[in-house]
C-alpha cells in the first residue's frame, strides 16, 4: 500500500471572463491561497506539478512547470506540466499524489490553470477539438460538441429518455452554483429555457454546454512527514483515500460503447479498491459534465446509477442537495464553470472542503466521503479520486 | 493552433481516407477504422489492412452549427457514426443529405470529397463522406 497523502491546502479563483489576469496571475492567486492555508511557503515545497490544456495552443506558451512555480518563488525545485485535454488536472492531481505517495517528495502543489477567454469563440472551438483524434475527428472539422452529441443521441434513442428529463442536470447544476461564489454562472434556468436555448450540435444545446471561462485552483499534499513540516496544522484532515486512471481509444469509433464511458468504470473501480469503499459510500461527487450527456454518463459509470437510468432518476429529483450522494454542488462544469484544464483541480478542491465542511456553497452536511472524476476528451483520458475526511 | 496540412501527412493517410482502408484483426475477426497496429478490442498484434465495406447505417449523427474555424460556410454539418455492413464502425460527415432528414438506422454509403485546403499553400485535402443509398437506383 502507498503511503498515505493528505490535502493540507487548497485555493481557488472564481471561474470568469479574467480579462486583467494573465496565466501567472490566475495560477498564484489559487496557488499561493493553498501554501497560506497550510502556512507553508514556496521554497519549502518538492515540487509543482501544473493542469494546463490551451497555453501552447492558444497563448504559445510552453515550459509551464518552470514558467509557473519560479512565478511563486519555487525555483530549484522539481516542476513539470502534465496534458490530457480536459482531464489535465485530474491527471496533475493523480501525479502529484504518485510522487508523495512513492516517497519522492513530502510537500507538492498540484495547480490547474487555463486562460480561455482571450480570443473569439470560433478560436477556442478549434483549440478545444484536438481532444479529439486529429486525422479521423478533428480532419473533418468536427467541434468537440459534435462527438459529445452523437453520444447524446444515441444514450437518448437507445433508453428512451425525453428532452425534459435530460434538461433537469443543467437546471441542477445552475441551481446549485446560485450559492457558489467560485462558480462563473450564478443564475437559476428552468427546463424549459435548455429546451428553447440555441442549437450547438443538435441535440446538445446552449444550456447543456459548460461555458468558456478563465481560472486556476491548487491543491497542496502532504506526506506523513510533510505534516510535520506545516505551519499551520489543518483542524480537519483530509487524505486521498483511492486513484484510478483509465483510457480508452480517442477516436470514438473505435470504442466498445458509445452510449456510456467505459474507462470511467475503470478508472473508479480502482479508486474504490484502493480506499476500499463501494459506492454507496459516497456522500458527495463532483463529476465531469463538460455537457449534459457527459454528467449523466458519469454517475452510470461510477455506479451510482443503472445503465439508461440516470437522467430519469435525476429528473426525479436524486443527486439534488439533501440526497446521498449529491452531485456536483459546487454547480459542475456547467455552472461553476470549465476552464479545462484546471477542472480536475477544482474538483479535488471542492470536495475537501466539502469533507472539512467549509465549502462557501451548498454543503453537504457530516460528508465523509466524496469523489472528484474528470474526463479528458469525450471520454478517452479519464481520473478517479475518492476523498476521505480522517479527522 | 490552426489544423497544419503537409503533403506527406495527406500521403500518409490515403489508403484510409479514399478507400476507406481499415484493420482487420485476425484473431477476434472484427474491423476497425482507423487502422491500429493492435486489434482495439482484442488486443492481438495479428492486424490486416482491409478494404472495408462502403455501405453501412447511421447509427447515430449530431446536426453541427459550432464548427472548427474554416468550416463555418459549410455549417450545419451533419456529423456521423456510421455502422458498415462489416461491423466497423466510421466517424465521417454525410453529404448530399438535407440534415432533417437524417435518421438513426439510416442507409448510407461512403465517398470521396473535399474536406478541407490550406489557403496559405493551396492543399486540398480529401476524406471520407457519406451519402443516403437511394434504393430507386440500382446497382448501388
Ligand atoms: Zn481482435
Amino acid at each position: 500500500m502507498p503511503g498515505p497523502v493528505y490535502i493540507v491546502g487548497v485555493g481557488l479563483t472564481k471561474v470568469s471572463r479574467h480579462f486583467d489576469k494573465s496565466l501567472i496571475d490566475l495560477f498564484a492567486e489559487a496557488s499561493l491561497k493553498a501554501l497560506e492555508e497550510a502556512g507553508v511557503e514556496p521554497r519549502d515545497l518538492d515540487a509543482v506539478v501544473v493542469g494546463n490544456m490551451l497555453a501552447n495552443s492558444l497563448g504559445s506558451q510552453d515550459s509551464l512547470g518552470a514558467l509557473l512555480a519560479t512565478s511563486i518563488g519555487a525555483r530549484y525545485k522539481a516542476a513539470f506540466h502534465v496534458k490530457a485535454a480536459c482531464g489535465s488536472g485530474g491527471v496533475a492531481v493523480y501525479t502529484g499524489y504518485s510522487l508523495v505517495a512513492s516517497g519522492l517528495a513530502d510537500l507538492v502543489l498540484v495547480g490547474g490553470v487555463e486562460k480561455m477567454t482571450d480570443y473569439p469563440t470560433p478560436v477556442i472551438t478549434t483549440a478545444l477539438a484536438q481532444a479529439g483524434e486529429a486525422e479521423y475527428e478533428v480532419f473533418y472539422g468536427a467541434s468537440f460538441a459534435a462527438l459529445n452529441a452523437l453520444m447524446m443521441r444515441l444514450y437518448m434513442e437507445k433508453y428512451g429518455v425525453s428532452r425534459d428529463e435530460m434538461s433537469e442536470w443543467p437546471v441542477m447544476m445552475h441551481a446549485n452554483a446560485e450559492k457558489n461564489p467560485y462558480a462563473q454562472i450564478r443564475r437559476r434556468i428552468s427546463r424549459e429555457d435548455v429546451a428553447k436555448s440555441r442549437v450547438v450540435a443538435d441535440p446538445i444545446r446552449l444550456l447543456d454546454s459548460s461555458p468558456i471561462g478563465d481560472g486556476a485552483a491548487a491543491v497542496l499534499l502532504a506526506s506523513e512527514n510533510g505534516l510535520k513540516k506545516l505551519g499551520k496544522k489543518p483542524d480537519v484532515l483530509v487524505e486521498i483515500a483511492g486513484v484510478g486512471l483509465a483510457v480508452d481509444t480517442v477516436e470514438l469509433s473505435n470504442r466498445e460503447e458509445l452510449d456510456a464511458i467505459p474507462a470511467l468504470r475503470y478508472a473508479a473501480l480502482q479508486a474504490y479498491n484502493m480506499a476500499g469503499i463501494e459506492p454507496k459510500k459516497l456522500d458527495v461527487v463532483e463529476v465531469h459534465d463538460a455537457f449534459t450527456i457527459t454528467g449523466i454518463l458519469s454517475l452510470e459509470a461510477l455506479g451510482l446509477a443503472e445503465k439508461g437510468k440516470a437522467a430519469k432518476l435525476v429528473a426525479e429529483g436524486r443527486f439534488h442537495p439533501g440526497d446521498k450522494p449529491v452531485a456536483n454542488p459546487s454547480g459542475g462544469l456547467k455552472a461553476r464553470g470549465h476552464p479545462v484544464g484546471a477542472t480536475g483541480v477544482y474538483q479535488v478542491a471542492e470536495i475537501t472542503m466539502q469533507l472539512r465542511g467549509d465549502f462557501p456553497g451548498v454543503k453537504v452536511e457530516g460528508a465523509e466521503y466524496g469523489l472528484a472524476s474528470n474526463i479528458g476528451g469525450d471520454g478517452s483520458t479519464i481520473t478517479a479520486i475518492v476523498l476521505r475526511r480522517v479527522r | 493552433m490552426a489544423y497544419r496540412l503537409s503533403p506527406a501527412r495527406l500521403w500518409r493517410e490515403k489508403d484510409s481516407r479514399y478507400r476507406l482502408v481499415g484493420g482487420m484483426c485476425r484473431r477476434c475477426g472484427r474491423r476497425f477504422y482507423p487502422p491500429r497496429p493492435v486489434c482495439p478490442y482484442c488486443g492481438s498484434k495479428s492486424v490486416e489492412r482491409v478494404e472495408l465495406a462502403r455501405q453501412g447505417v447511421v447509427e447515430t449523427f449530431a446536426i453541427t452549427y459550432t464548427v472548427q474555424e474554416g468550416f463555418r460556410d459549410q455549417a450545419p454539418i451533419v456529423y456521423a457514426i456510421v455502422k458498415l455492413d462489416d461491423g466497423a464502425r466510421v466517424f465521417a460527415p454525410l453529404t448530399d443529405v438535407e440534415p432533417e432528414k437524417v435518421h438513426t438506422g439510416m442507409r448510407v454509403e461512403a465517398v470521396v470529397r473535399r474536406v478541407r485546403v490550406d489557403d496559405d499553400h493551396g492543399l486540398i485535402a480529401y476524406g471520407i463522406k457519406f451519402r443516403p443509398l437511394r434504393p430507386a437506383k440500382s446497382g448501388q
